[in-house]
């Protein structure tokens, strides 16, 4: 292995643009890292050589002849929820093992216009759901940090690719913490940008109101690099907001001095292990010393949002995923006796049990009877926690707070009881019931493993999180740590 | 609210997911268990407050009706797990009783 496979974009793009290494000569030390790890990662569910080798002879052509871009040339993963066109996008689910999109979505589209290399498509929990990658349908992806460890979930293959040097950067979606989770037990950086900043067009659907599309990188300058790419208004996403985004980079190095920044109480209460308390705690301490103010805030209604996410998103898993019918694409099931039961046992077979699981959830809370008690009360809770952050946003500019409650636990340990598992995403599920943006970043380690701080701000706020983050990663050096795989 | 088996198999009708008999006990119990995290909610008085469907500020957005390009039909079949012609093929929906 060459040091190629631990340059950040930044890094790799002033050593391409200089032409002192190829993108060829990059793509091949990634796919040489792929030959000699991924048996032990299973971070990629697609692994596509010739393709990357072919996009990385492009790509060197384009930085011969203008320069190319920031991305051009540079490995990427993308998550397998996202469309790719010729490329099969399982989903990690037996449901699309053989669907093969006929397009691509905006954010894949996006990266290849500038260039992107793409290494193959990354490992994750069944549809997007879970928090451990061991929902995938195909096999679990492992932690780099220790192997007999989830990477978190759902895009455990993204965060294991950048961690073990597979790939620069990879791409993610996160519902509830997806990303950032997962970049917080495995050491890497994981943005979830503002909801409605990046097009979900060609993103499988999970829960329309909280998915979105978010970088994953070796640094917060890269993922605001990623962000620039993919950020900003697409006709076809109806739900993508108006007009350009701006540029992420350009006041990424402003100091922080003057900034002031909250610490919830209830993001460090039980359930948070010591380990990470103390590194979020002395994260915190380093941006005070960077010139920031830091204060205690309450947010009451943190505790409410576990119970009020897991009826918003499964009912709205149970309206996205009824589209698998065995009509249009996917497993289909045809050996039965009527179309009904035809669909019956194409779900059965199609869907793993926490996508069964999250269906049945979601179509009982939204029932008739129960959808009062439930899902309506889910929604107005929903409110009472838009509020509360709008509140404590008035007084500060960002929240600091552990991304994941808990470092990376064992394959095997929390599969048993969803409730124990869905509890992992405590810390991040609020910031996608409001729409805010939220940074994950290596802040230190607890029992070996890495521990990740989470920044939250305000609505399109993303700049903000992004050079608080720049700023802390350049006084300190957890993001340089490399796991000993 | 607790949950029973029969509730299970209707929600499973519902849903049109078939499950084996180890299923529905399994889900029985599961589901019963996460309903009861949902009590919770009860703590917080929400008379008056309104919903929120999405995070997003937007509402309805309207766009030209205008034509512009499609997929070509082959493309929109190639996934298809049965065809006839230019059409998905399915099992009948209505049958003689």
């Amino acid at each position: 292995m060459t040091d190629l496979n631990w340059l950040t974009i930044r890094e790799a793009h002033r050593l391409l643009s200089r032409r002192e290494i190829s993108s060829v000569e990059l793509t091949r030390a990634c796919l040489e890292r792929i030959e000699s790890v991924e048996d032990r990662v299973g971070a990629f569910l697609a692994i596509t050589p010739d393709l990357a080798m072919e996009q990385a002879e492009k790509a060197d052509r384009s930085l011969s002849s203008n320069g190319g871009g920031p991305l051009t040339g540079i490995p990427v993963q993308v998550k397998d929820v996202m469309c790719t066109r010729g490329i099969p996008t399982t989903c990690g689910s037996r449901m699309l093992e053989d669907y093969v999109p006929v397009y691509d979505s905006t954010a894949v589209a996006r990266l290849l216009d500038r260039g992107a290399v793409v290494l193959g498509k990354g490992n994750m929990d069944e549809f997007a759901m879970g928090s451990s990658c061991e929902n995938s349908a195909f096999h679990p992806a492992r932690n780099p940090w220790d192997l007999d460890r989830v990477p978190g979930g759902s895009s455990g293959g993204g965060s294991a690719s950048v961690a073990a040097a597979e790939a620069t950067y990879a791409l993610g979606s996160d519902t509830g913490g997806s990303v950032r989770q997962p970049a917080a037990m495995c050491g890497v950086v994981g943005m979830k940008p503002s909801y409605g900043l990046v097009s979900r067009y060609g993103l499988v659907a999970y829960a329309s109101s909280l998915d979105q599309i978010g970088p994953i990188g070796r640094s917060v300058e890269d993922c605001a690099l990623v962000l620039n790419a993919i950020a900003g208004h697409d006709p076809r996403d109806s739900t993508s907001l108006p007009g350009p985004a701006p540029d992420y980079l350009s006041g990424i190095e402003n100091e922080i001095a003057g900034l002031r920044l909250g610490v919830p109480s209830e993001y460090f209460a039980e359930g948070v292990e010591p380990g990470v308390r103390e590194a979020v705690e002395t994260a915190a301490k380093a941006l005070e010393g960077l010139g920031a103010s830091v204060q205690e805030v309450s947010l009451p209604t943190t505790r409410y949002a576990l119970a009020c996410y897991y009826i918003i998103a499964p009912a709205e898993c149970s309206a996205n995923l009824a589209r698998y019918d065995g009509v249009k694409y996917g497993a289909s099931y045809q050996d039965a006796g009527d179309i009904w039961e035809a669909m019956e046992r194409t779900r059965q077979y199609g869907f793993g049990p926490e996508v069964t699981r999250r269906v049945m959830l979601g179509t009982y809370a939204l029932s008739a009877g129960y959808y009062d008690a439930y899902y309506l009360k889910a929604q107005q809770v929903r409110t009472l926690i838009r509020q509360d952050f709008a509140r404590v946003f008035e007084t500060v500019d960002a929240l600091v707070t552990p991304t994941s409650p808990v470092v990376a636990f064992r394959l095997g340990e929390k599969t048993a009881d969803p409730v124990q598992m869905y509890q992992t995403d405590v810390c991040t599920l609020p910031v996608n019931i409001a729409g805010l943006p939220g940074l994950s970043v290596p802040c230190g380690f607890s029992q070996g493993l890495p521990v990740g701080m989470q920044l939250i701000g305000p609505h399109l706020a993303d700049a903000t999180l992004l050079r608080i983050g720049h700023a802390y990663q350049q006084a300190t050096s957890w993001h340089e740590a490399r796991p000993p795989l | 609210m607790p949950l029973d088996r029969a509730q299970v198999v209707h929600i499973a009708t519902l849903a049109r997911i078939g499950l084996t008999d180890a299923e529905i006990e399994m889900f029985t119990e599961q589901l019963a268990n996460i309903l009861e995290q949902f009590d919770i909610l009860n703590e917080l008085d929400t008379q008056g407050v309104e919903p929120t469907s999405n995070a997003g500020d937007l509402r309805t957005v309207m766009r030209d009706d205008a034509p512009r390009d499609s997929l070509d039909p082959e493309e929109v079949l190639s996934n298809a797990p049965r065809r006839e012609g230019d059409y998905f093929r399915v099992k009948a929906v209505l049958q003689e009783e």
